[in-house]
């Protein structure tokens, strides 16, 4: 019993040191954050407007059985990347005729007014998630992050962090194409 | 010619590692004097040869000498002197080459200082402190050269990571090491212990002040960096559970744990066992954070730039000392006869408690640690272990230990008197409630925890007031009696006092910062004014300085009370074009009462007709200072407990015990 006990120490460590042999192994990379969503249906939510915009709310059901797949973009007024990101989208919708959608994340509805209201507006359909609830849904690791959604409420393609900058919009021009996100013959 | 003989000199201090590690211990073994005493001279050269290879490198990078591989990754000439020179251990090859360093000094130290450790017993430390040296003098060496050269010599360095760059991280990662490598020579005198198989009160005494030196160092070395963190990355918060901090962390929380039951092994001839495991589990811990710190094994904001052959050879290294140490005292410890019988209350109990608990909040923090490594490895699901999970089960064991490290001291040895100890400690306890419940009645709201917190922290440092002033018989007996009897008291004595109040202070501060922080994110134009725990704070705007290597966008905030001009803060975002990073300077008020932090962040994008708004982010974290007051009062209590003069290095191996009643106790 006594050996036992001494000897405890000594099988923790080997255990401990299996999983660092493996854990070594060059082909992993701790950084990288799988996207839990991809090829999964979009998580059912059902979000109010933002109070003080006639923007409607978002729910699932707006997403589905759209004749192209829709663009969900996660954003915030406090959130200094999405002001840059927030340009970018509004060329894709405009130039490009992409449909977006919005997911106001925890933030204050006067704020989120007046910041649509001095950028602009490009979102057909903006739900407030006062509480961060749909965004846990989503999985969010930080705000923005975008989602390419399929007419069957299929998450198609997910990017974290802001669409700026040529090799992100690059990327998310591709998943976009590939999608068949955009209108035919729309100018690009 | 001077990184030639850097390199040189490594490879010499090479070379007397391997004699100390075979020729000392087979003289301990065959009873050969001559050969123990060689680890005399190794040891000394070894800490010769290897200091001038440091030397070396930093004379390399004072010079700003581009020839040298490790100085241009590092360095840049336009860098001011200091972070020149603290650019030595700035790198993974730098700062191994000081992890060596000090390596070397303990087994010099042994060496030296050691002349009251019987010759075997110092042999095979010395020869298991040379083993350890052979490890990693090879590894740097064969994978990890800091004098590499590179042909043709770039114009200039490519700047040290500007995070860096700072006075605090300039000394952290030394005082970092000294804890973290000193901890190596405790883990020699227990491998040499086993191998002899015996293991006496002596022993505890010749390890004890190394493990309290260690112990200090580290304090300084966590405190320092956790000071670092909060003023320099612009968080505003002094612990953030990041897997690097934690492996800093769990050699601290078990090296506390053996400080106190070597204090058992030493008085009471109990727990040797316990003490050796501990003594090796201690090291291993920081052999375990140098390994993840350098491997990439988890995902941190702090690490160095990662490799896995590094990796690799780091982990075989590990293998052979901590796998081998635990064989050894599988198969040894059983072996070893208990001493000193106690009872439930004693304070052998006392100090048991407090080892189950800190050796369980170790294994909290490692498992926390290494838990999104386990659950990959078997479900390949990605996690992250956060705050939550570390406030959650770690801070009820700290508040429980808060309970028995006030209760400790006062219990006697093998048998402590239960009616006397509820005699005096309940003046205590009612004192710690009436403050708790002031607390509450002052402060209305926070949370709960919090209070209870508070409780522990007053009880704390009454019950560590009391018992000292039990102890000179304050307000007893005349003040000049009592001045008297505090000057007789051993210093172990006043160090544990202070290192106790120490903690409680610490606590206190932790309480204050995270319980009533105030916060506010701004998205700011020039003229937008905010306020904050009674601050009006008014953002004047921002201009653009030049720094000697760095451009900084600096904002002017006007700091106001009740309409009075506190303090004006220029809070910086700084660029650094060489290293292309930028770092947030934050701009601090610093009182007492609380620290009032503003950082600023990027501006906003150019593409938004918005230009001249700023990202603002003040805090108000009231009594934040106290973290790092108690900090030094556990320093300080550190100190003066190793300077006693029973536990000096070189003191007389069989120095008079003190008088019972005077037994430090911690």
């Amino acid at each position: 019993m006594k050996r036992l006990i001494a000897g405890l120490p000594f099988i923790a460590a080997v255990i401990f040191g299996g999983f660092f042999l493996w854990g070594l192994n060059p082909d992993r990379d701790p950084n990288e954050i799988p996207s839990v969503l991809i090829s999964q249906p979009a998580p059912a939510f059902d979000l109010d407007p933002v109070p003080g915009l006639e923007t409607p709310g978002l729910a699932r059901s707006d997403l589905v059985g759209n004749e192209r797949p829709v663009v969900v973009n996660v954003f915030a007024s406090w959130c200094v990347p999405c002001r840059a990101e927030h340009a970018v989208l509004t060329r894709f919708v405009e130039r490009e005729g992409m449909r977006l959608f919005g997911i106001n994340y925890k933030d204050k509805p006067e704020d989120a007014v007046k910041w649509l209201n001095d950028l602009g507006n490009p979102y057909e359909r903006i739900g407030s998630d006062l509480s961060g609830r749909t965004g846990i849904e989503w999985g969010l690791s930080g705000v923005p992050e975008t989602f390419i959604v399929d007419g069957d409420g299929t998450v198609l393609f997910r990017y974290v962090g802001p669409v700026v900058g040529p090799d992100a919009v690059e990327r998310f021009t591709q998943a976009l194409k590939q999608a068949g996100a955009l209108p035919k013959g729309a100018a690009s | 010619m001077v990184p030639e003989i850097g390199h040189f000199a490594l490879a010499l201090a090479l070379a007397l590692a391997l004699v100390q590690s075979v020729l000392p211990i087979a003289g301990a073994s065959r009873g050969n004097a001559v050969w123990m005493k060689s680890a005399q001279a190794t040891a000394i050269g070894q800490v010769l040869f290897v200091a001038i290879a440091f030397a070396a490198l930093m004379q390399a990078f004072i010079a700003s000498d581009f020839t040298v591989r490790n100085v241009v990754e590092n360095s840049h000439s336009l860098k001011p002197m200091l972070y020149k020179v603290a650019g030595t251990w700035g790198s993974h090859e730098g700062s191994l080459l000081l992890w060596i360093l000090i390596l070397a000094v303990f087994g010099a130290g042994v060496a030296w200082f050691g002349s009251n450790i019987p010759a075997e017993t110092k042999a095979r430390t010395l020869s298991v402190q040379a083993w350890i040296s052979v490890g990693f003098l090879s590894f740097l060496l064969l994978t990890s050269n800091p004098f590499e050269r590179v042909f043709p010599p770039p114009l200039d360095g490519n700047d040290l990571n500007p995070l860096l760059q700072d006075m605090g991280l300039a000394m952290h990662p030394p005082l970092l090491y000294f804890g973290y490598v000193g901890y190596s020579i405790v883990f020699s005198f227990a491998v040499a212990a086993l191998l002899e198989g015996r293991v006496d009160p002596a022993w505890a005494r010749w390890v004890r002040p190394w493990t309290l030196a260690a112990w200090v160092s580290l304090t300084a070395g966590i405190a320092l960096g956790s000071w670092w963190a909060y003023y320099e990355l612009g968080w505003g918060g002094w612990w953030f559970w990041d897997p690097v901090e934690n492996v800093s962390f769990m050699p601290w929380l078990l090296g506390t744990a053996l400080l106190h039951s070597a204090i058992v092994t030493e008085k009471r001839d109990a727990f040797k066992s316990w003490t050796i495991l501990l003594a090796i589990l201690t090291f291993s811990l920081s052999l375990l954070g140098t390994f993840i710190v350098r491997s990439g094994l988890l995902t941190s904001v702090h690490a160095f730039a990662v490799d896995p052959e590094r990796g690799l050879y780091i982990l075989g290294l590990l293998a052979v000392s901590i796998g081998g140490s635990l064989a050894l005292y599988a198969w040894r410890a059983p072996e070893m006869e208990p001493g000193g019988l106690f009872r439930p209350i004693s304070r052998e109990a006392g100090l048991l408690v407090n080892n189950l608990i800190l050796a369980a909040a170790t294994g909290t923090v490692l498992f926390g640690t290494l838990y999104p490594l386990i659950l990959e490895a078997i479900t390949g699901d990605k996690i992250s272990v956060g705050p939550p999970f570390f406030n959650a089960a770690f801070i009820p064991m700290m508040l429980a230990l808060v309970v028995f490290m006030g209760l400790g001291p006062f219990l006697s040895w093998k048998r402590a008197d239960i009616a006397g100890l509820l005699d005096r400690i309940r003046f205590v306890v009612v004192l710690a409630f009436i403050a708790a419940l002031a607390a509450w009645y002052l402060l209305n709201g926070g949370p709960i925890m919090a209070y209870l917190a508070i409780l522990g922290a007053a009880w704390l440092l009454f019950a560590t007031l009391r018992e000292w002033a039990l102890r000179i018989r304050l307000f007893e007996v005349p003040l000049a009696e009592s001045a008297r009897r505090a000057r007789n008291l051993p210093r172990a004595s006043h160090g544990m006092t202070l290192a106790h109040a120490g903690v409680a202070v610490l606590m206190m501060g932790m309480i204050g910062s995270t319980g009533w922080k105030s916060e506010e994110i701004v998205f700011a134009a020039p003229g937008t004014e905010v306020t904050i725990a009674g601050f009006d704070i008014t953002f004047e705007g921002a201009t653009q300085v030049q720094g000697p290597n760095y451009i900084a966008d600096r904002g002017t905030l006007v700091v106001r009370r009740d309409g009075e001009l506190v303090t004006t803060l220029f809070p910086e975002r700084r660029y650094y074009p060489v290293a292309e990073s930028q770092t947030t300077e934050s701009a601090i008020r610093s009182t007492l009462a609380g620290d009032l932090y503003t950082s600023i962040a990027t501006p906003a994008s150019d593409q938004v007709n918005n230009a001249g708004a700023w990202t603002l982010r003040i805090l108000y974290e009231p009594l934040v200072n106290l973290i790092w007051i108690g900090s030094i009062l556990l320093v300080i209590g550190g100190c003066l407990s190793l300077s006693d003069r029973r536990l000096r290095v070189g003191a007389p191996r069989r120095a008079k015990q003190p008088a019972s009643d005077a037994v430090p106790a911690e």
